[in-house]
């Protein structure tokens, strides 16, 4: 039996004096296809930044792979918002992609292989032809998929996505929606935003984080829940699912 | 103005200028691209505090440079991760108490130091051929960090919290570029001075900025301006002295001749850039 993606078990994390997660538990399987939605300033930053290894909790337990989460880097795929970069950076896309490769190559030395892995996976996310480009050159949507294959060229067993969504208006071939549903076999695809409706469109199960967690085995939401999460009534008309009624979180 | 290069004062000059060019084209890509200027121009000031404890304790004062420089990088370097918003003041502190601890090691140092304000401006004068040498070895010691390190460097500068989790050691990385930072400024100390040590390795390579598309493409141009605001500042300064009996020391005409060349890179481009869209739009 393979170890489950992320282990999180009564996680509570205070930034300054202000608790910003409380007693947060979490399982993510192998290949599952979970969204983490909530508002702003309900903790989905300093959740993935656990997840990532890069801040401790203050208490609880965190396992990433079976392993304490440091020992996880270079196994768990990263794909930061693609907004916070600086498009004056001068690099192409191509070199951008085999940062991936950095971890697994000895002392930072990149070969044939390497390579050969960087243009697969340029190839799967539909951006082959823009391997040389420079990246003040791409669209949102384009470096959205240059960061994507940067994080598959690292052949993680977890990929963590913050804020995925703006790039949703754009078509370039088939939406990456689909195509983390297709990843989802290969590895646990964990998708963190604020977006309710565009997402639960596509995943496979949601956790709502407003502090604390609250975990559904499905993706169905319901006013309720989502109300529960953002402290306030959410509008889902752009939700196309129908929508079975669970029960209300008990400390709602 | 060209007989200096007969002479053996400005040869050795010339040559330290060029080879300083070398690590500040390709250090300051770095620091540009990274956006650390500023803690840069911290470390360049703290080394100025090794200047003066060389003059009082009798050891060479660019020696003290590189050890001030290397300990300042490492504070700050470690306090980047630690203080967040903090960081610019520590920076400051670092960069005034660096020239304070320097000028108080040379008052407490016996008699009279001839050759100060070469440490803070730069010189024609006082390039001994063991700083020419010392200067070749840190490039060699740079080139060859850059040359196996360059792809971790581009990550951490480009992405630092993404290499960490790829498994890139950022932390120590950041740490071993700083300490190249401190050590191409100990290139440049003789020649240009701490005070404007700062400006070449900036200047240059923001000047190279809009003709590349990649680090390392700055990095050759960044070295090629570099490279000639030496050349210029160096027979300007010779050269003011010989014919106008101007004294002035190379450092500042070296960084305004660099100055010049960023305006005329930037604006050169700008007007190329305007002309091929009303090109585009005549089309």
């Amino acid at each position: 039996m393979t170890a489950p993606a992320a282990e999180l078990a009564g996680v509570s994390l205070s930034l300054r004096g202000n608790p910003v997660l409380e007693d947060v538990s979490l399982r993510i399987e192998a290949h599952d296809y979970l969204a983490v939605l909530g508002p702003n300033g309900g903790g989905k930053t300093s959740l993935l930044k656990i997840l990532l290894g890069l801040l401790s909790p203050d208490r609880g337990s965190v396992r990433i792979l079976g392993r304490p989460a440091r020992r996880a880097h270079g196994q768990v795929g990263y794909v930061p918002q693609h907004v916070r970069f600086d498009l004056a950076f001068p690099i192409r896309v191509m070199d951008v992609v085999l940062m991936g490769r950095l971890g697994a190559a000895r002392f930072g030395r990149i070969g044939a292989q390497d390579r050969a892995a960087a243009e697969a996976v340029l190839e799967r996310v539909e951006i082959q032809g823009l391997a040389q480009r420079p990246i003040g050159a791409l669209s949102g949507g384009q470096l959205q998929r240059v960061l994507i294959a940067r994080a598959l060229a690292q052949r993680p067993k977890l990929l963590l996505l913050d804020e995925p969504t703006a790039s949703l208006d754009e078509r370039i071939g088939r939406s990456v929606w689909e195509l983390f549903e297709e990843l989802s076999e290969e590895m646990a695809v964990v998708v963190v935003s604020h977006d309710v409706g565009a997402i639960s469109r596509y995943v496979r199960s949601v956790a709502c984080l407003n502090r604390r967690l609250h975990a559904h085995p499905s993706k169905e939401l319901t006013p309720e829940i989502l109300e529960a999460t953002y402290g306030g009534p959410v509008d889902l008309l752009a939700h196309g699912h129908p929508h079975r009624v669970l029960e209300p979180h008990e400390d709602s | 103005m060209l007989e200096a290069l007969s002479l053996p004062f400005f040869q050795r000059v010339l040559l330290a200028g060029l080879l300083a060019s070398v690590a500040c084209g390709v250090i300051g890509t770095y620091v540009v691209a990274k956006r650390i200027a500023s803690l840069s121009g911290g470390l360049s000031h703290a080394a100025f505090g090794g200047v003066g404890l060389g003059y009082l304790a009798g050891f060479p004062p660019i020696v003290g440079a590189a050890g001030f420089g290397l300990a300042a990088a490492l504070i700050v370097g470690i306090a980047q991760r630690r203080f967040g918003s903090g960081l610019d003041t520590l920076i400051s502190m670092v960069w005034a108490v660096g020239m304070a601890l320097g000028i108080v090691f040379v008052a407490l140092a016996p008699g009279y130091a001839p050759d100060l304000m070469s440490y803070l401006f730069g010189s024609l004068l006082f390039v001994p051929w063991e700083y020419v040498v010392a200067v070749a070895v840190l490039d060699a010691a740079i080139l060859a960090a850059v040359l196996f390190f360059h792809r971790s460097f581009e990550a951490v500068c480009f992405d630092e919290e993404y290499a960490e989790v790829a498994g890139v050691r950022a932390e120590g990385l950041f740490l071993a570029l700083l300490a190249l930072a401190a050590l191409a400024i100990v290139t440049l100390i003789r020649v240009v001075g701490v005070i404007l040590a700062i400006a070449l390795l900036t200047i240059p390579a923001a000047a190279a900025r809009p003709w590349v598309e990649t680090l390392r493409g700055m990095m050759g141009l960044a070295v090629a301006i570099c490279a000639a605001s030496m050349v210029g500042g160096l027979l300007l300064s010779y050269g003011l002295g010989e014919s106008f009996e101007i004294s002035i020391p190379p450092g500042p005409l070296v960084i305004l001749l660099a100055a010049v060349l960023y305006l005329v890179s930037v604006g050169l481009r700008s007007v190329l850039e305007r002309g091929a869209r009303a090109a585009a739009t005549a089309a």
